[in-house]
């Protein structure tokens, strides 16, 4: 009996839209069945998600264990003699005006932007996903109403929405976290309800819907497994949007507490040392920032891409 | 055609599936309403297959999908042994749910891609908690084989990993696992090679022989549907035109518009050149404002002034030959031989 | 249909110059179309050779993966820019397409040849109005006035049997019924009245009568035309009462090409034979039982050896499978086919008989097997050979 043959994912070299042009040209030769060519061709990762991946890897990691690596504390440990000094043997990239090391803010500072994105993320995966699937899946006046309340979310500065519920509740880490995560639902219930409503037209959740599925299971097990892959992308590049307005409260002074360390406050710290030649205060929070942004963005339209959930959805 | 009527209809202590004056109607928004099934009553024996065929927009597939109750009936009745299901909702209709089973046309859409084909064909099982975890796994390896499929190779793989055909038979088998009296086949062969096409259709004989089944076979190609049924009832923009036994209908077709359907089938014989078209003309109408009267009579070579004032009604042309037609005809089809 | 018999606005002659009736209007010779995929070379048209004279009709028939949609697409260079390659040559009229640039070929399209899609909803662009699809070709290649295009676009929609044509050329593609817009796309390749024109699974789309009508519009334009017509199908009722000639193609290859009556009188490839016998016929009795092909076609990145067909083929000899029988002439009549034991013929029915004897080769076992969906989707064929070889 030969083995089942798993799709590998790795095993095949890189494609192009040309190769997949012939696909659908060879496939379409006719009457027959339709091609789901996106299955059918297996595609090799590209090398920017790789890169991507160590980048994001080396970001997490260092985040994670931050407190067991030989690193000064952020606060309260200051280097006297060396205030806003450039990247040195000591300081590798330097010191704040008050003398604290910017490498070891950066990294304290990852932990916190990753809290922030990651729980923010999760909690408007959850209520979104929840909210796109009940809205695509059973249509009517229940999807009138969210879809509506989507797009006015949507459409408000979140920005400015979530300036004002920290200034209102106060700054702290949970507060931001929740204002987010509250900012991150309509994009993840937009993209869950598309996919929904794309799904649920499909005969397999008529055929478990005349199996005698009840609603519950057909969203849970039949819509869910399809629907999670398009909501996992977005979310990827949620938690960069996020970990972005995170950092641009902090720099407003209106994201996390002055005593958690975080990107934003430091680049905050470092704007009034721009033209003192201290550039590097804002330079390595930025360029955090912008490497953990660049690879959350790159690793989501790979996924996207992947599964061709892109046309349509977004 | 637009016939209504029941004269067809048979003995109800003995059909199992009797649907008298089936009405479906949609919303088409500014208060207008597409007319998808209009009055249509037809009964199916046990262990026989009625040939529901027409073209697009005449209202097959919708009439399977009512009687399943996956399309809401706004009117008339539809029993299953007996019982009423048109009403029935939640809980009662999920309990009938297992006597009658549905495939669908595109055999790839009708799969989970996500699932393993051993799972979606143990999902049934597991919605009716219908044994334990061994019990379902053999009746899954059971249906498997019994519609030609390796259950060693084809349980751990994915529906994307085989064939159009490959999928019907997947399909098949999970429609058969709760051992359905009813199954309804919508297009099941539209989407596939003609070889494979011989294959599937050949595969629901034997199938409807070993499990007892009684078939609704609903397509638009009237070789195929010739091929599979006992009884064949031909539809026009949601009405009945006519039902008789295959043979009969194909060598007799009275109404006009089953007359040009069996005259415009392409026929794999060079030496019958195609017949001149018998009356065809134009396209069918929308289904938003059927015309009145007879709704075949705006393509209909035979129409008079009768057909648009009062609608046909079946009446019999035969042994278990009823046409709704003003004007039926009588002599016997170009088509036989 | 209106006799299209007073045209004032009818196109000024084509560059070519009239066809020579007697010499070939189109040549195919020794064409193959390759992609390279992920998986290997899949070799989707190979090495098909044929010809077809100036007002003659070729119905090309296969089932899904046969390659005849990308031989009609191969005739007229409408490939992939990447990962293709096309060998062999197709002249037309006397040029050779294959050697010609990418403007140079242009001219030709639409033109000379032009072709007609399966699904009229997509090969027309839903934003034109529908005249201006129609005189956008007569305007670009003729050098047509806007007002005389106008006038020539009504007058084909008016052969094309669109009632109230002035109006519909202001009509958007969805504003019309599929059988309008397939009409619709009929009159666009005809605008500049080509020698020749391909149409890929023109009625698939279709309803039963609207198909006969299509069908029927196309005989006779073709005929009042003098144009040639290639009619790329999967089924063998549309070709039968309808064409000159027929090729059968299996797994890229031509098995079988044959004028039609010669063609249906006589089957010689095993393979016609088994897709013809598949059809569910109108004349037999309710319930008959189908025969049906066993096996599914081969991957075309890894063709068996022999002869294509050879795996499933119910006259097998040992030949066949090691050894690709040539498209040679047999039976007169430019009956030609691929087979070293034809059906009909004294061997080939003597190897039937061996089979059915007993000693019958795997083919024989995989009475229920089906076919996938394409040649692309093989990626387990080696495991699934076996799928279906349970059962009946």
């Amino acid at each position: 009996m030969p083995v089942p043959q798993q799709p590998d994912l790795t095993a095949l070299p890189s494609s192009s839209s040309a190769q997949r042009a012939a696909a659908v040209l060879v496939g379409s030769g006719t009457s027959g069945a339709t091609v789901d060519d996106g299955q059918v061709l297996r595609r090799r990762l590209p090398l920017s998600f790789w890169i991507s991946a160590v980048f994001l890897a080396i970001i997490v990691l260092a985040a994670v264990t931050a407190d067991w690596l030989p690193f000064v504390d952020p606060v309260e440990d200051y280097d006297p003699q060396a205030l806003a000094a450039g990247p040195s043997g000591e300081h590798l990239f330097g010191t704040t005006s008050n003398g604290n090391d910017v490498l070891s803010i950066v990294v304290q500072g990852a932990r916190t932007s990753l809290i922030v994105g990651l729980f923010a993320v999760a909690l408007g995966f959850f209520f979104g996903g929840l909210l796109g699937l009940v809205a695509g899946y059973f249509r009517g006046w229940f999807d009138t109403v969210i879809s509506a309340v989507i797009d006015i979310l949507l459409a408000f500065p979140a920005l400015v929405l979530a300036l004002a519920i920290v200034s209102f509740k106060g700054p702290s880490l949970t507060v931001v976290t929740i204002t987010l995560g509250i900012l991150a639902i309509p994009a993840v219930a937009r993209v869950a309800r598309a996919a929904t409503l794309q799904y649920a037209s499909r005969e397999f959740v008529l055929a478990a819907r005349t199996l005698g599925a009840s609603h519950k299971r057909v969203i849970f097990r039949e819509v869910l497994p399809n629907v999670v892959i398009p909501m996992a992308a977005v979310s990827l590049v949620a938690v960069a949007v996020v970990m972005v307005a995170e950092s641009g409260l902090a720099f407003l002074g209106a994201g996390v507490p002055a005593d958690t360390p975080s990107w934003g406050s430091l680049m905050k710290l470092g704007q009034g040392q721009l033209d003192k030649g201290a550039a590097h205060i804002c330079l390595f929070p930025a360029a955090a920032l912008f490497i953990t942004v660049y690879s959350l963005n790159t690793i989501g339209d790979t996924l996207r891409q992947r599964f061709d959930v892109g046309r349509g959805v977004l | 055609m637009a016939g209504s009527g029941t004269a067809p209809l048979r003995d109800p202590d003995v059909a199992l599936l009797r649907v008298e004056h089936l009405t479906v109607e949609f919303p088409a928004g500014r208060g207008r309403r597409v007319h998808a099934v209009s009055d249509v009553s037809f009964d199916v024996y046990p262990g026989e297959t009625l040939g529901l065929v027409g073209e697009s927009g005449c209202g097959k597939s919708t009439t399977g999908r009512a009687i399943m109750q996956i399309s809401r009936p706004t009117g008339g009745s539809v029993k299953l042994a007996g019982r009423e299901i048109v009403g029935t909702t939640g809980e009662a209709l999920r309990q009938i749910r297992p006597e009658m089973q549905m495939i669908f046309q595109d055999p790839i859409s009708s799969l989970n891609p996500r699932r393993r084909v051993g799972d979606i064909v143990a999902q049934p099982l597991e919605i009716w908690h219908r044994g334990d975890a061994e019990a379902r796994t053999a009746k899954v390896r059971e249906l498997l084989g019994a519609v030609g499929l390796d259950p060693d190779t084809a349980m751990g793989r994915r529906p994307h990993q085989f064939s159009g055909g490959q999928c019907q038979r997947i399909s098949i088998a999970r429609a058969l696992a709760l051992e359905p009296t009813l199954l309804i086949c919508d297009e099941p062969v539209s989407a596939l090679d003609v070889s494979v096409q011989a294959q599937i259709l050949n595969l629901l004989e034997d199938m409807k022989a070993r499990y007892g089944l009684t078939m609704i076979f609903i397509a638009h190609d009237l070789a195929v549907v010739k091929n599979v049924s006992d009884r064949v009832a031909v539809m026009y923009l949601g009405k009945l035109c006519e039902i008789a036994p295959p043979d009969e209908l194909y060598r007799n077709p009275a109404h006009p518009y089953t007359r040009a359907l069996l005259s415009a089938i392409p026929i794999p014989d060079p030496t019958v050149r195609p017949r001149r078209r018998e009356g065809v003309a134009g396209e069918i109408p929308s289904p938003l404002a059927p015309p009145s009267g007879c709704r075949f009579r705006t393509r209909c070579p035979r129409t008079t002034s009768r057909c648009e004032t009062e609608e046909p009604a079946m009446t019999a042309a035969g042994d278990g030959h009823f046409v709704a037609c003003h004007h039926p005809v009588v002599e016997p089809a170009p088509v036989a031989g | 249909m209106n006799s299209p018999s007073t045209r004032s606005s009818r196109p000024a002659p084509v560059s070519l110059g009239p066809p020579d009736p007697t010499l070939p209007l189109l040549e195919v010779d020794g064409l193959a179309t390759h992609f390279l995929t992920e998986r290997g070379m899949v070799k989707a048209v190979d090495g098909v050779t044929f010809s077809l004279r100036p007002g003659q009709t070729l119905g090309v028939v296969g089932e899904s993966g046969s390659g005849k949609t990308i031989l009609a697409r191969s005739i007229m260079g409408l490939l992939p820019p990447r990962n293709v390659t096309r060998t062999g040559t197709v002249r037309f009229a006397g040029h050779d397409l294959t050697a010609m640039s990418e403007r140079e070929l242009a001219h030709v399209r639409g033109r000379e040849i032009a072709m007609i899609f399966q699904d009229p909803m997509t090969s027309l662009n839903p934003v034109l109005r529908v005249g201006r699809q129609i005189t956008e070709s007569v305007r670009h290649h003729l050098g047509m006035s806007a007002k005389a295009a106008r006038a020539w676009g009504t007058e084909l929609l008016d052969m094309v049997g669109i009632p109230a044509p002035g109006l519909r050329m202001d009509d958007y593609p969805h504003e019309l019924s599929g059988g309008m817009r397939q009409r619709v796309t009929i009159a666009i390749a005809l605008a500049c009245e080509p020698k020749l024109i391909i149409a890929d699974e023109p009625t698939t789309a279709l309803d039963v009568t609207v198909q006969a009508q299509i069908l029927d519009l196309l005989q006779e334009l073709q005929a009042s035309q003098g144009m040639a017509l290639i009619l790329v199908t999967h089924d063998l009722g549309v070709v039968a009462g309808r064409t000159d000639d027929i090729a059968v193609m299996y797994a890229g290859k031509i098995v079988e090409h044959a004028p039609t009556p010669a063609l249906f009188a006589q089957m010689r490839h095993p393979y016609t034979e088994a897709l013809l016998r598949s059809i569910p016929k109108l004349d037999d009795a309710s319930h008959t039982r189908l025969e049906t092909i066993p096996g599914r076609p081969p991957d075309l990145v890894a063709p068996p050896p022999g002869c294509r067909f050879a795996p499933r083929c119910m006259l097998v000899q040992d030949r066949c499978r090691t050894e690709l029988p040539e498209l040679t002439a047999g039976g007169g009549s430019g009956h030609r086919y691929r087979c070293f034991y034809p059906v009909g013929t004294e061997i080939g029915e003597a190897a039937r008989a061996r089979n059915e004897a007993g000693a019958t080769p795997a083919a024989a076992s995989a009475s229920t097997a089906s076919a996938p969906r394409s040649s692309m989707a093989s990626r387990v064929s080696t495991a699934s050979e076996s799928d279906g070889s349970r059962g009946h």
